[in-house]
């Protein structure tokens, strides 16, 4: 919380990088005969930034979908925090402290702002549910202490004056703010990002950077990315992570990742 | 703006069948209400059915065919418990029973088949309808059995010095509607006002990204067909004590399928005003409308009660396939 972030070369040294809290270690993962990942392995250490890049149909979804428990490898090993997990589902890698945006916003529309993010409070609530539906005096004494953390999510994401507004009603890029509020409202251990920045404008790309550094920043957050605009990537993070047809093909800083012959390859293309 | 023009001729033409029988002079005010009454008595029964529809087809997208068969196997399971025991220890047990039902249908039935197309889990409830149909027979019995709320059936007279020969009314009735009002007031807050209330509307809104943050779906399906299953013995206990309790009762789910095509699939009020639409037009379209076709047609009898509110349905699925305020699907091609 001291530090204050005052340019991008304070980043590295601003924050200590520490322990690996995620490693995948030779996953493989198919659909049918198509192999969607294949062999990957990559760590995660606390506190940093890291980018999964590559081109379209690379497997970069995939890999944040096995992450988050959405799908299961056949193949490999994936530790968090140490602990091997087998099989882990959605809910239960969000109850182990991964949380995660969606490319395609997938926000709850019947609700307002402030109940969306408050559902992201809903792991950490202890209440039974009679004392809740009567409102007991612990219960209501919870729901104002996650409503009271919520409203410091709101303040910090900038979207004090839509807290009561249905999702459905806002500009895309204030929908994107709601879905990233959401996700930090389960203080996660590890933030996915799939394509945080995907159909935005310059100027909500620029508000979305200054929130993930902050988030990173401020609050320390783990952070793993997917995105396509390579100004961003390399700008936001410590590490990236190519991947092209499934396969790993470069994995490093964004300087040593620009220089990698099979990374320029894949997006430059090579003459056949 | 083109797409409401035909909705909107139904919605006039129902409103102009309504007020016709009073307008054209062909019945007298105070029979007229007695009649409109009595059909928002039966709406509301059938709302409360409908209700159990909404609520598991909003939190899993399951059309729960099974809801009537609920309605019947509470009904039987308070009214043989009451007969050996108070009806205020009767009723909870029941509740019991019901989320206990819960429990083994999400085990047995809805765990295994997740993600299966829609079609599989219908002919799945199918099955649990079924099963719960004569199960029920098994463990309670077939014969009628009667739940006495305490309340007397006897009609009382109201309103007479405002219309010539007053209104009869039951208590029972009156009773009912309080009761399902109450009912839908308790859901509207659990569902609005609770961290589990949210919870819930997080799972229809969106599975995946429910469970993202932590919602876990098994749960939240034993919660809500829970929820359905005490709304199933409230609508239990309210029609059994009027027609008594048997085995037709569970044929009432069917009324409940043209009440949520009217009023939406994934609409608690839809299920309220589609109920009461449906409970008001076919007493109006029986008592009204069927002489006036009997003389037209020279036909043998009435038994428009029987097929109006389907009819009702198709008109909506023609006009409006989304129901009055269901959400409208937005498919991308």
């Amino acid at each position: 919380m001291s530090a204050q972030p005052q340019a991008q070369e304070m980043m590295a040294g601003g924050r200590r990088i520490g322990e690996v809290v995620l490693s995948v270690e030779e996953v493989s993962l198919s659909f049918g005969g198509v192999n969607a990942l294949t062999d990957v392995s990559f760590d995660v250490r606390e506190h940093e930034i890291r980018a999964i890049i590559g081109p379209n149909g690379a497997g970069k979804s995939s890999l944040l979908n096995v992450i988050n428990g959405v799908y299961h490898p056949q193949k490999g090993t994936i530790r968090f925090l140490g602990e091997p997990r087998h099989d882990v589902d959605t809910h239960e890698a969000a109850a182990q402290g991964i949380a995660r945006t969606f490319q395609n916003l997938a926000l709850f529309k019947g609700m307002n702002v402030l109940d969306n993010i408050m559902t992201g409070r809903n792991l950490r609530m202890k209440a039974g549910l009679l004392a809740q539906a009567f409102r007991f005096g612990p219960a209501e004494r919870e729901e104002l202490e996650h409503r009271a953390v919520v409203e410091r999510i709101i303040d910090f994401l900038e979207i004090q004056a839509y807290r009561k507004t249905p999702v459905g009603r806002l500009p895309y890029g204030l929908q994107k703010r709601v879905d990233l509020g959401r996700a930090l409202a389960m203080e996660p251990r590890l933030l996915l990002l799939d394509e945080p920045m995907a159909g935005m404008n310059v100027e909500e790309k620029q508000d979305m950077c200054r929130f993930i550094l902050d988030v990173n920043q401020q609050f320390g957050t783990t952070i793993v990315l997917i995105e396509h605009d390579m100004g961003v990537v390399m700008d936001l993070s410590d590490r990236v992570l190519v991947l092209d047809y499934g396969k790993k093909i470069g994995d490093g800083t964004p300087d040593e990742v620009r220089r990698t012959q099979a990374v320029i390859d894949a997006y430059l293309g090579v003459g056949h | 703006m083109k797409r409401h023009v035909p909705v909107i001729l139904l919605i006039v033409a129902l409103v102009a069948g309504l007020v016709a029988p009073l307008a054209t002079g062909a019945t007298t005010p105070g029979f007229y209400v007695e009649v409109l009454l009595g059909g928002l008595m039966a709406g509301v029964l059938y709302s409360l059915v409908a209700l159990g529809f909404v609520l598991i087809f909003k939190a899993s997208g399951v059309f729960n065919f099974a809801q009537g068969a609920m309605v019947l196997f509470a009904a039987l399971s308070v009214a043989r418990m009451a007969e050996v025991m108070p009806l205020w220890v009767a009723v909870p047990l029941g509740i019991g029973i019901m989320v206990l039902l819960a429990i083994v249908v999400e085990r047995l039935v809805l765990r295994p088949l997740v993600n299966q197309e829609g079609v599989v889990l219908l002919m799945a409830t199918l099955g649990v309808s079924y099963f719960l149909d004569g199960f029920g027979q098994s463990v309670w019995g077939s014969d009628i059995y009667e739940i006495n709320l305490g309340l007397s059936k006897a009609p009382v007279m109201i309103l007479s010095g405002v219309f010539k020969g007053g209104i009869l009314i039951n208590k029972d009735d009156v009773a009912a509607a309080v009761v399902a009002v109450l009912l839908v007031g308790a859901l509207a807050l659990f569902f609005q006002k609770t961290a589990t209330g949210r919870a819930l509307r997080a799972v229809a809104d969106d599975h995946q990204a429910a469970q993202s943050v932590g919602i876990p779906l098994n749960r939240i399906w034993v919660i809500v067909w829970s929820v359905a299953g005490v709304v199933a013995v409230v609508a239990g206990m309210v029609w059994g004590s009027k027609l008594g309790v048997q085995f037709s009762i569970s044929q009432v789910a069917l009324k409940a399928l043209p009440v949520v095509i009217l009023g939406g699939f994934t609409s608690i009020p839809g299920a309220i005003v589609g109920g009461l639409i449906i409970g008001v037009g076919e007493k109006m379209a029986e008592i009204f409308l069927s002489p006036v076709l009997i003389k037209a047609f020279d036909l043998a009898g009435g038994g428009i009660e029987n097929w109006f509110a389907y009819v009702l349905a198709l008109l909506f699925l023609l006009v409006r396939p989304e129901g009055l305020f269901g959400e409208r699907r937005i498919d991308r091609v």
